[in-house]
């Protein structure tokens, strides 16, 4: 395409201008040769059965698809190659395709692709453009293509969402989804993005919202690559939370922060725009908190993102461990009454500073970080061991040794937590550990790596192991909820 | 019109610049095609001599995340810094054994030691050793805990110690135990006896 625009407007005519042209078409051949290996592409596809990605490959100007990879997770489908000719069988729809033609046989009519069908290494290759006619008539059903972001809709899969703004202050952006979601959230100054690559969420009935509040005047939805980003246009920080099982989504400002009444909301957590995005400045302990605290606990999900931690096996990364490890601490926490907040409760990006950061500016009794491991058997709950110190100034503390007045604290936390584990006949060891931010977070703090008991990585996902875990150190935090309610900075 | 010799030239040009993309796009193919993590297993210093040394090493267990202290007889040059170098490398080649109990990723190795006064050491370890490591709180700490300490347990009057990738900071070795900062020895003695220990 570029090819012929550029030739079209250049050329006039004359003998020379066409030598000229030839002549710049063989330098840039260079550049549109090199080119040609551009960002992988993927066609999201979410159907009833399952809701998942194919690559997408460039041929001759357009996009294409192998159909084998789009159909299999569907139903049942077979092919077979005969010289040019190439046999797709779904279910009990026969289709017949036939190399370099731009049209097929699907249950004995014909039906045009709109481009060549081609056939590689026995591999059959469809344009993107023709899945919306030919489908269809395989899958005897509706399919909607949206070609320009390559989302590919099998059935009624769409999963709407209505957004309201309450005049609270500060405001409050409230999503209510028609099915759960789990997008990656990121922000940046003056904007948070949910970005929803696996979830089939469509366009609300116009795709900018404004709302006529100075903190969050609008949110956008757009759509790229295979995937659905809602942006919400903010003036001052905000954090996301999850509730309703993943139904709803609150984007909240953080400032003013709000009393102890309000601390009972679950919430998740992202780096808001105010946060510092590298190097944070020295902290102090002895400034008394300007606020009462909101949350007894914080419960920080270790990883996420792009971070996935460890690989525990082929379909299990240790950021999926984390979260629904927290979340189900989140529950037993509660359930014993005491307030608690998910530092990370979605795929979201967020470094040890900014999880220092949120917590120590939430100035909670209590500081656990989540880790799950493949080795090492049973429960391991760790305290910082701090690096070589830095010097204090004053009233400010080294950022790498702010927790040195608190060690205390936490190692007498940690040893509550594996005396109760113990009780309930869990492995378990308390040690230091060189592992941050443990040792930036001034206040009581602790981590716990989770492994399985026996050898059996799945055990990590089993909500009864789970629960034996999170109880007990629900329990154990209970039991010293006085001590770290009381707990002062050892000088 | 343009004269004859320039259209030569031009002719010439071009057939070297399709000839050059050409080129280009088998070495980029060809690149692709390569794995992205090449180990480099290629030995980075001649082997130590000296006299054989009986020495101590701090070796990592999983099965029950322990440290033990292990004797091994070692050719121990005389520079304070070689023996260093050479009591890390005799570890790593240990873990690097098939049937050890704290097995790293092949090709991990000990890229040099340098001791610096007042009481500073830093271990600058290769690549591979990082790229290559298990993920893990644990499996980690055991690692440098056990480095650190068969350095320092047998070199004395170090106070605190670096580790280096590469001759370069890393935030953490493979996503858990922090490399950002030096570490305090007396702080890693005290790791090392808890692990000892086993509680």
């Amino acid at each position: 395409m570029a090819i012929t625009y550029a030739t079209g407007k250049l050329s006039t005519g004359r003998p020379q201008d066409s030598r000229r042209d030839i002549l710049l078409l063989l330098v840039l051949l260079p550049a549109i040769f090199l080119s040609g290996a551009s960002v992988e592409k993927h066609l999201s596809v979410y159907s009833l059965a399952a809701n998942y990605s194919v690559p997408v490959v460039q041929r001759e100007g357009r996009d294409y698809v192998g159909l084998l990879d789009v159909l299999e997770p569907l139903g049942r489908v077979s092919a077979k190659t005969d010289g040019a000719r190439w046999r797709l069988r779904y279910n009990n729809v026969e289709t017949g395709f036939l190399a370099d033609k731009n049209r097929a046989q699907v249950l004995g009519r014909d039906t045009d692709l709109g481009g060549k069908f081609l056939l590689e290494n026995q591999r059959g290759l469809v344009p993107v453009s023709s899945l919306a006619s030919l489908l269809p008539r395989i899958l005897g059903g509706p399919v909607t293509l949206h070609e320009l972001s390559d989302r590919l809709f099998v059935g009624s899969v769409g999963t709407h969402f209505t957004a309201s703004l309450s005049s609270d202050n500060p405001p409050r952006l409230v999503f209510h989804f028609s099915a759960p979601v789990n997008p990656m959230i990121a922000s940046e100054p003056g904007a948070l993005h949910m970005t929803f690559k696996r979830e089939p969420v469509v366009a609300p009935a116009s795709p900018t919202l404004t709302f006529g509040s100075k903190g969050i005047p609008s949110a956008s939805y757009s759509e790229t690559n295979g995937a659905a980003v809602v942006t919400v246009n903010t003036s001052i920080p905000v954090m996301a939370s999850f509730s309703n099982d993943g139904r709803t989504i609150t984007v909240a400002g953080t400032a003013p922060p709000p009393n102890a009444a309000s601390a009972g909301t679950p919430a998740a957590n992202t780096p808001a725009a105010a946060q510092p995005a590298t190097g944070p400045a020295p902290t102090t302990s002895n400034i008394a908190p300007a606020t009462t605290p909101r949350y007894f606990a914080i419960v920080d999900a270790s990883h996420g993102g792009d971070d996935h931690g460890e690989t525990l096996s082929a379909s299990l990364v240790e950021k999926d461990v984390t979260i629904a490890l927290a979340r189900s601490l989140r529950q037993e926490l509660q359930s014993r009454g005491i307030t608690t907040l998910v530092l990370r409760d979605a795929d979201a990006n967020l470094s040890v500073d900014q999880r220092a950061v949120n917590a120590n500016a939430d100035r909670a009794a209590i500081y656990i970080v989540l880790h799950a491991a493949s080795s090492g058997r049973g429960v391991h709950v760790y305290t910082a061991m701090l690096p070589f110190g830095a010097d204090d100034h004053g009233p400010f503390h080294s950022w790498s040794t702010a927790q040195h007045n608190w060690l205390a604290a936490s190692q007498s936390t940690a040893n509550a937590l594996a005396g109760e584990l113990q009780k309930r006949q869990v492995s378990v060891k308390a040690q230091a550990a060189p592992l941050r931010p443990l040792n930036n977070i001034t206040g009581p703090a602790i981590a716990v790596e989770v492994a399985p008991q026996g050898s059996d990585v799945n055990q990590l996902l089993a909500p009864d192991y789970q629960q034996l875990v999170t109880s007990a150190v629900a329990t154990a935090i209970a039991s010293v909820r006085d001590q770290l309610a009381g707990a002062q900075p050892q000088q | 019109m343009i004269p004859r010799h320039l259209q030569i030239a031009m002719a010439v040009l071009l057939v070297a610049a399709l000839g050059l993309t050409i080129y280009a796009w088998h070495i980029r193919k060809s690149a692709a095609a390569t794995p992205a993590v090449r180990v480099d297993t290629r030995p980075l210093a001649p082997p130590a001599t000296g006299p054989m040394e009986k020495v101590l090493l701090y070796v990592a267990h999983d099965e029950d995340g322990t440290l033990r202290a292990q004797d091994a007889q070692i050719p121990m040059p005389s520079g304070r810094q070689q023996r260093a170098e050479e009591l890390a490398r005799a570890l790593i080649s240990l873990y690097l054994d098939k049937s050890s109990p704290h097995a790293i990723g092949s090709g991990a190795e000990v890229r040099s030691v340098f001791l610096v006064d007042p009481g500073v050491a830093v271990i600058d370890m290769n690549g591979a050793f990082a790229d290559t490591h298990r993920s893990g709180v644990l499996v980690e700490e055991l690692t440098i805990a056990s480095l650190i300490h068969t350095v320092t347990a047998n070199i004395p009057n170090i106070v605190k110690a670096k580790i280096l990738i590469d001759g370069k900071e890393r935030e953490t070795l493979a996503g858990h135990a922090d490399l950002s900062s030096f570490y305090d020895v007396a702080a890693v003695d005290q790791l090392a006896s808890q692990l000892q220990g086993g509680q």
